[in-house]
């Protein structure tokens, strides 16, 4: 691949940086440590990992370390819950000079005691954040004690900030669930490797940020298939502990569930598929794929049909947005590959093009499918930052970013309109109906008469 | 949400549950904004960096530029001096800041990384600078974060060069750039020549122009924080946020601190606007006079809409501090005063001013807004004061709830207008009455719902 002299960019940066040709063999640089000194739009272990747990709604989430990190994190993900609201507090043991000098051990034992007490949870997972890495607090033994003593599972979550990216933080919080999987082995049957056809599946890499979760669930109960265990959105402790039960996992968010896929699948011979359900194309596409796996003819045909009526329900509402969205540009910086991989496929739906696509952690497999679907000289970049972004949106003058929270005014600043397709995301964006919310999201924004008084 | 809070107070030593602070870093990183043309770099993992910026964004609703050292595994064992070298070499030739400001995080003060050193033997570009404050994460909270990159500002820049300038410093403390363009405005109608630092109006509200600015045209000026030393006086505004910063002006400098409240309703801005008179000989114009007789004029108009009203307040310890002594002055009483930021001053001083009220008031320093609800919940109020987080306890009790302090994440333009000074106390009126009459709106039956209130 021919690679375009940069000016202002690193010579550090410029193997994460490609102008795509579909046939070139070159791979982007990706899955590796961001530069020291980079205006970075990503995050740490405990990030990861926090993230990804936070969902389990009826378990405390003890943060091990001073105060910051719980207080970033405090309700800020989004996840609905349909029951118990617990996990939307937060807990800390807000570490302070003593206890880094002398150990957190025994206030983090004391913290344990004080909410299993008050609140009688159904788990706690205590996370260690990047100084009780540091303090060689043994979280584990407080951890094992703790069980012992409340015959609860009290799961340490090993997510020292500096052991890596985000990506690692999604491992321990694999490893975590894994635990929690381990707890309850022995009461349930385990799925056994060859048994046929499935008969209930785990739904993993969801987190039901604005109801998400549930519109699939309802889809999947109309074709006669029902969850196990929601991991992680609006689940709960039980159901968490009931997943090795299941006969296949279905892999939304891959970037944070794939190695609790292959973990279940190497330890309880849970098959599992990757799925999307954004974009109409990718949610038809995922569904198929479910029904596919039940070997069930009236299954496939209640799936064949719910595609057709959901396509035809919001056909003239999407005809719409197309007119108005025609011929826009998008650029696209999202955390994970499959999402953006969706985004792509979703704004040539609405006539748009994505002239710009980005992530903080995509997956080397997952830039080579970006390269396959992205046009010709589209921009792809791996773990970015806000000069890049600026240089990129301007030049290939996108009319839309999609980001998160730190690109945001990013956005509005360059006088370009934004769709957050994260945390914030403000109504469901999958399946069909959210098809029709996201083209929505996209006209408001972008043809909102603000733009008309901005300075371009 | 909160349905497990009992009634009854429990004393807890171990757990902190829904907190009123957070840690110093992101303090640091606010004041060094209010640098020009500064990129604060935060020494330590992504995370810390990713976190500080999304809290400010969403506080601001701007964007937020720093930078990190992005430790990994062999940072945090053989220590971070290398990565802080890198980062600083890099930071200058990709984002050429004029200014790096480090702060450090809990992760390299407890492997004990020597940041003085690290600068020293690292390239930096003729006419370039670099400071740094250890704000480790485990001491205090945001504000102390605050006040050590604040005091950092004046350690490595501030000179007493032995000309005087005439000039006041101005330390505003941790407030919104809308509290620090009212603070300028007022010394501007004073016409008393000033240094204020930080300063974050036009960086973090800056105007929509087109185009992305890496660093907006607001700030500090190095230049004039080296001049700073030449100063008549500082005056610092909040013990907690900005007293630090004087006291080092005034080892290092000579030039003279005088600590104030956050000027947060009638009396102490009324202290303010006197000490700057004072120490520069300026009268203080009729057109903050007349300000003043607006807010005593509203004060006399609205006094029945809060008078005896029981009030929550939540927040920094600056602003709770004036804020209590301004509800004070409206007739409320304030209940409860929590702040999550440690110190034996904060209790002091609330007490002091409740004393003379004759009311009961709870204050707390290092409190958690668990502790809050549970008082909240044993004797209610009428009123809540804070921050976003609040909402879930107003919720819960069903109190009226008044959006004040830091952060504020679930609504907008707070940022662009003042607290502070006489607009500001008119706008805290408004806020306070509003919440109140649209409580009172609410609950009326229909043959109670008034026309004129």
């Amino acid at each position: 691949m021919e690679k375009k002299p940069i000016v202002e960019i690193l010579e550090e940066r410029k193997n994460s940086i490609y102008f795509n040709i579909k046939d070139s063999k070159e791979g982007l640089k990706c899955e590796k440590d961001s530069l020291a000194g980079s205006v970075s739009q990503r995050a740490c272990v405990y990030c990861g990992a926090r993230v990804v747990l936070n969902p389990i709604t009826d378990a405390v989430h003890i943060v091990h370390g001073p105060i910051g990190c719980a207080s970033y994190t405090w309700d800020i993900r989004g996840s609905l819950t349909s029951g118990h609201e617990v996990y939307r507090n937060s807990f800390s043991t807000d570490l302070g000079e003593q206890d880094v000098i002398f150990g957190g051990e025994k206030k983090l034992a004391a913290a344990v005691d004080e909410i299993v007490l008050d609140m009688s949870p159904k788990a706690v997972f205590v996370y260690s954040t990047c100084i009780v890495g540091v303090i060689g607090d043994d979280v584990d033994a407080v951890c094992k004690e703790a069980e012992r003593k409340y015959c609860i599972p009290v799961i340490p979550v090993k997510s020292s900030g500096f052991a890596g990216n985000k990506a690692m933080g999604y491992k321990a919080a694999c490893w975590a669930l894994m635990k929690l999987m381990d707890f309850s082995a022995g009461n349930f049957a385990p799925h056994l490797k060859g048994e046929g056809a499935p008969v209930n599946i785990n739904f993993l890499g969801d987190f039901n940020l604005a109801g998400e979760i549930w519109i699939i669930t309802d889809y999947l109960k109309k074709i006669g298939i029902s969850i196990r265990a929601k991991v992680t959105g609006d689940s709960r402790v039980e159901e968490i502990m009931g997943a090795p039960q299941a006969s296949l996992n279905i892999v939304q968010c891959a970037g944070s569930m794939i190695y609790l896929a292959k973990e279940m699948e190497g330890k309880y011979g849970i098959p599992f598929i990757k799925v999307s359900f954004f974009g109409v194309e990718d949610t038809a596409l995922s569904l198929m794929r479910i029904a596919e796996a039940f070997e069930d003819i009236e299954v496939i045909n209640r799936t064949k049909e719910l595609i057709f009526i959901e396509k035809l329900k919001i056909r003239s509402q999407l005809a719409k947005y197309r007119k108005r969205l025609n011929g826009k540009k998008a650029a696209v910086y999202v955390g994970g590959g499959f999402k953006a991989i969706s985004l792509i496929r979703q704004f040539r739906d609405l006539g748009m093009q994505t002239v710009m696509v980005g992530t903080q952690t995509g997956r080397a497999d997952e830039y080579e499918i970006i390269r396959s679907i992205a046009d010709e000289g589209t921009v792809i970049l791996d773990d970015t930052n806000p000069v890049e972004l600026e240089k990129y949106i301007s030049e290939k003058g996108a009319d839309i970013l999609v980001g998160g929270v730190k690109e945001r005014p990013l956005a509005y600043k360059l006088g370009i309109a934004f769709c957050d397709h994260n945390h914030e995301r403000k109504h469901p964006l999958c399946g069909f109906e959210g098809a029709v919310n996201f083209a929505k999201e996209i006209d408001l924004t972008i043809n909102s008469p603000v733009w008309r008084v901005a300075l371009k | 949400m909160l349905e497990h809070t009992p009634k009854e107070y429990v004393e807890r030593s171990a757990l902190t549950i829904n907190p009123a602070k957070t840690c110093q870093p992101v303090g640091a990183m606010y004041a060094a904004l209010g640098i020009h043309r500064c990129l604060p770099h935060s020494h330590g993992s992504h995370g810390c960096c990713a976190y500080h910026r999304k809290l400010l964004t969403r506080n601001f609703r701007d964007p937020v530029m720093a930078s990190t050292s992005s430790f990994t595994e062999g940072a945090a064992v053989f220590g971070g001096g290398s990565n802080l070298k890198t980062a600083i070499k890099n930071v200058f030739s990709i984002y050429d800041p004029d200014i790096i400001a480090i702060h450090t995080t809990c992760l390299s003060e407890t492997i004990g990384d020597d940041i003085p050193s690290s600068i020293m033997s690292s390239q930096i570009p003729e006419g370039k600078i670099v400071i740094h404050a250890n704000t480790p994460s485990y001491q205090g909270s945001h504000i102390t974060g605050f006040s050590n990159m604040v005091k950092g500002m004046v350690k490595y820049l501030s000179v007493n060069s032995k000309v005087p300038n005439g000039k006041l410093n101005i330390i505003p403390g941790f407030v919104n750039p809308g509290d620090m363009r009212e603070i300028k405005r007022m010394m501007k109608a004073l016409e008393v020549p000033f240094t204020m630092f930080p300063d974050t109006s036009n960086v973090l509200d800056a105007p929509m122009i087109g185009k992305f600015e890496m660093y907006p045209k607001g700030g500090t000026k190095a230049q004039d924080l080296i001049d700073a030393g030449n100063s008549k006086a500082t005056v610092a505004l909040g013990c907690f946020a900005s007293g630090e910063g004087a006291y080092e002006m005034e080892k290092k400098c000579k030039v003279p601190a005088r600590v104030l409240k956050t000027p947060i309703g009638i009396k102490a801005t009324d202290d303010y606007l006197m000490t700057v008179s004072k120490l520069t000989g300026m009268a203080v114009p009729e057109e903050l006079d007349e300000e003043r007789g607006q807010l005593v004029d509203i004060m006399v108009d609205c006094h029945y809409h809060y008078h005896g009203k029981k009030a929550a307040i939540f927040g920094d310890p600056d602003f709770c501090i004036a804020l209590t002594e301004f509800v004070i002055s409206l007739g409320m009483i304030p209940k409860y005063v929590l702040t999550g930021t440690p110190g034996d001053a904060f209790e002091r001083e609330i007490k002091t001013m409740q004393a003379d009220t004759g009311s009961d008031c709870k204050a707390k320093a290092l409190g958690d807004l668990f502790t809050l609800h549970q008082w909240m919940k044993e004797k209610p109020v009428d009123l809540l004061i804070g921050g976003t987080h609040g909402k879930y306890l107003a919720r819960a009790e069903d109190v009226p709830f008044v959006r004040m302090g830091f952060p504020i994440l679930d609504r907008s333009v707070h940022s662009y207008l003042p607290v502070v000074g006489y607009k500001g106390a008119m706008r805290i009126i408004e806020m306070i009455s509003n919440a109140l009459l649209d409580r009172q709106d609410r609950d009326a039956a229909d043959e109670d719902l008034e026309l004129i209130m």
